[in-house]
């Protein structure tokens, strides 16, 4: 399926956007605001919208439209505007594989396989759960195991009913807003169990989604085994020292039919792979400068895909900026960048995106966000170029749950060389 | 006698651990660092409401359910009574993102609408 429709002859177009999801289309609609009439949306869902269908709760836009939204009330106000901008999309296609010159292949129910050449292109394709097979719990393999986003799909979009006693692994927001959801409809959700000592979730889903229903918050536990035949009859929860390893003596079993996964997400670029862009080993995306371009010319990242987002308004915002970005190289006006100065994340910050920044053509403010390693109290979030500290704010707390950011302006970056370099730390 | 309430403020992330302390009509709050603590303090021991989602099944729709939510936040006490209102109806595509699914669910005078809009298969 397709709408306003540019046929599925299309050959080439001006900026191809890979995702229909609020990342893709915030992008997009950007794009076309921004003077750029070509553009192609390819979505291999049956529907625009990405996560958002699926995430039924409310918490959405509080940034963006100051209201609470639901996921699929959120990507329905940038659908509207994507539909009145007559942006067209193809559904139930896949993008295949890019490469160096923007060449796509992709394959679609409509079209079969072909290929498209874009003069732009936007990775917008989100990101996945860490699969099962990733984690290593001992014990058997029988069903009524999911990911918690799995279980959210089966259960909010096909009406598939998942389990009656429930254990959840991983305290991340998924997991906390499965547990609530599946108590509404009548499952016992006996825990939710965490190897760290502190949760990976937003606070307000501990409270609103735990503690309003008296589910217990097991911090340093994980599951050391997983028993049942066909389906799951119990599973083993132990406590776990500082090193993460289980502490004997300390195991219970919980009998349960279901055990849950929330154990984090991974941004989704094996296509980045083949494209041969360069990665970041922190994040899992792309590494990308001021402009959310990659080291490819012309193919820049916004949302799940770039890095893991807690928000979906800064998902929407960092998209606006790639599709403004993108229709500027496309009409000529980005000037011919330098490979930039690398921004350095240390004192417990994780990484920056963008991970470098080109001082001559950067835009005159530049959002830098980022990811901390712990929980941090009555730290100092600071900037240096150099040995001179260009920025600093105080922090009370500060969580790896939650994304931070700072602006950074041309003025203060005038005349920066890579001896001098940046940097974004915490400091007491 | 006063009764004690341990709660987390969740305002921002620092997530103050506050204490409300309801003494006949008089209720303080303590352990919150700002007054948007000592506002969610009380209205959390006096008023608590919530927004309820949750999905109904659509016949002849492109989809099999769809999701809906409370216009408007409701009492925590009622969130089972409007679940189980939820869970009373089924409806027919197509449709529209805000059509009234439920009327004044559980008598609490809000309605649950639909979140998306459906179209015939
Ligand atoms: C379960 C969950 C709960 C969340 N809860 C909240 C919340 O309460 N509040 C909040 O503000 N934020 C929340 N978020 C965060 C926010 O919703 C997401 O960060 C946001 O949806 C990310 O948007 P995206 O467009 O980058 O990715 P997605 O929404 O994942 O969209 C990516 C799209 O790309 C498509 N795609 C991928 N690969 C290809 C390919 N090769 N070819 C074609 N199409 C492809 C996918 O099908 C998908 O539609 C939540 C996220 C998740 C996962
Ligand atoms: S009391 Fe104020 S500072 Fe503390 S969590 Fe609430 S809003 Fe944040």
């Amino acid at each position: 399926m397709s709408g306003f429709t540019k046929g599925i002859e299309t050959e080439h177009v001006g900026i191809l956007v890979i995702g229909g999801g609020p990342a893709g289309l915030a992008a997009a609609v950007a794009a076309k605001k921004a003077g750029i009439s070509d553009i192609l949306i390819i979505e291999r869902d049956r529907m625009l919208g990405g996560i958002l269908n699926q995430c039924i709760h409310n918490g959405f836009g509080l940034h963006t439209f100051r209201e609470e939204l639901t996921g699929p009330e959120y990507a329905a106000r940038f659908m509207k505007q994507a539909k009145e901008l007559e942006i067209p999309y193809l559904l139930n296609t896949m993008v295949l594989s890019i490469d160096r010159d923007r060449r796509v292949a992709i394959m679609g129910r409509d079209c079969g396989l072909k290929t498209i050449t874009a003069d732009a292109v936007i990775l917008a394709m989100g990101c996945r759960e860490r699969p099962r097979g990733a984690l290593s719990i001992p014990g058997t393999r029988p069903a009524g195991i999911y990911t918690a986003g799995t279980a959210q799909r089966l259960m909010n979009i096909e009406g598939f009913p998942i389990g009656r006693r429930v254990v959840i692994l991983g305290s991340g927001d998924i997991g906390l807003i499965m547990a609530r959801r599946l108590t509404l409809e009548g499952a016992k959700v006996l825990t939710v169990a965490e190897l760290m000592p502190y949760s990976g979730g937003l606070k307000r889903n501990i409270v609103q989604c735990l503690n309003d229903y008296q589910i217990p918050l097991m911090l340093s536990h994980t599951v050391v085994n997983i028993h049942g035949r066909e389906r799951v009859e119990d599973v083993t929860i132990a406590e776990v020292d500082e090193k993460r390893t289980p502490i004997p003596g300390t195991e219970v079993r919980y009998e349960c039919d279901t055990l849950l996964l929330s154990c984090g997400l991974l941004p989704e670029n094996e296509l980045t792979r083949t494209l041969g862009a360069s990665m970041c080993g922190v994040t899992g995306g792309a590494n990308v400068d001021d402009l959310l371009q990659t080291d490819i010319p012309g193919v820049f990242a916004c949302g799940n895909v770039l890095h893991v987002h807690d928000l979906v308004d800064y998902v929407s915002e960092e998209a606006t900026l790639a599709g403004e970005n993108a229709a500027a190289y496309l009409k000529g006006e980005v000037a011919a960048r330098s490979e930039g100065i690398g921004i350095t994340a240390d004192g417990g910050v994780r990484y920056t995106v963008p991970q470098r920044i080109d001082p001559l053509s950067m835009r005159n403010e530049v959002t830098v966000r980022f990811r901390v390693a712990d929980v941090y109290r009555d730290k100092t979030i600071a900037v240096y170029r150099g040995k001179t500290r260009l920025f600093a704010r105080k922090t009370r707390v500060l969580a790896p749950g939650e994304m931070e950011q700072v602006k950074l302006d041309r003025k203060m970056l005038e005349g920066l060389t890579k001896d001098e370099g940046l940097r974004v730390t915490l400091e007491d | 006698m006063a009764e004690k309430k341990e709660l987390t403020c969740i305002n921002c992330p620092l997530g103050c651990a506050l204490t409300v302390t309801i003494d006949q009509n008089e209720i303080t709050v303590t352990g919150n660092t700002c007054p948007r603590g000592e506002a969610y303090g009380k209205k959390e021991v006096t008023d608590p409401t919530r927004i309820v989602t949750s999905t109904v099944p659509v016949d002849g729709g492109d989809i099999a359910r769809v999701p809906v939510k409370t216009a408007s936040d409701i009492p925590k006490g009622k969130i089972f009574a409007v679940m189980e209102s939820i869970h009373a109806v089924r409806v027919q595509a197509p449709v529209h993102i805000g059509d009234v699914v439920v009327k004044d669910a559980a008598g609490t005078g809000v309605d649950v609408v639909a979140a998306r809009d459906v179209s015939v298969a």
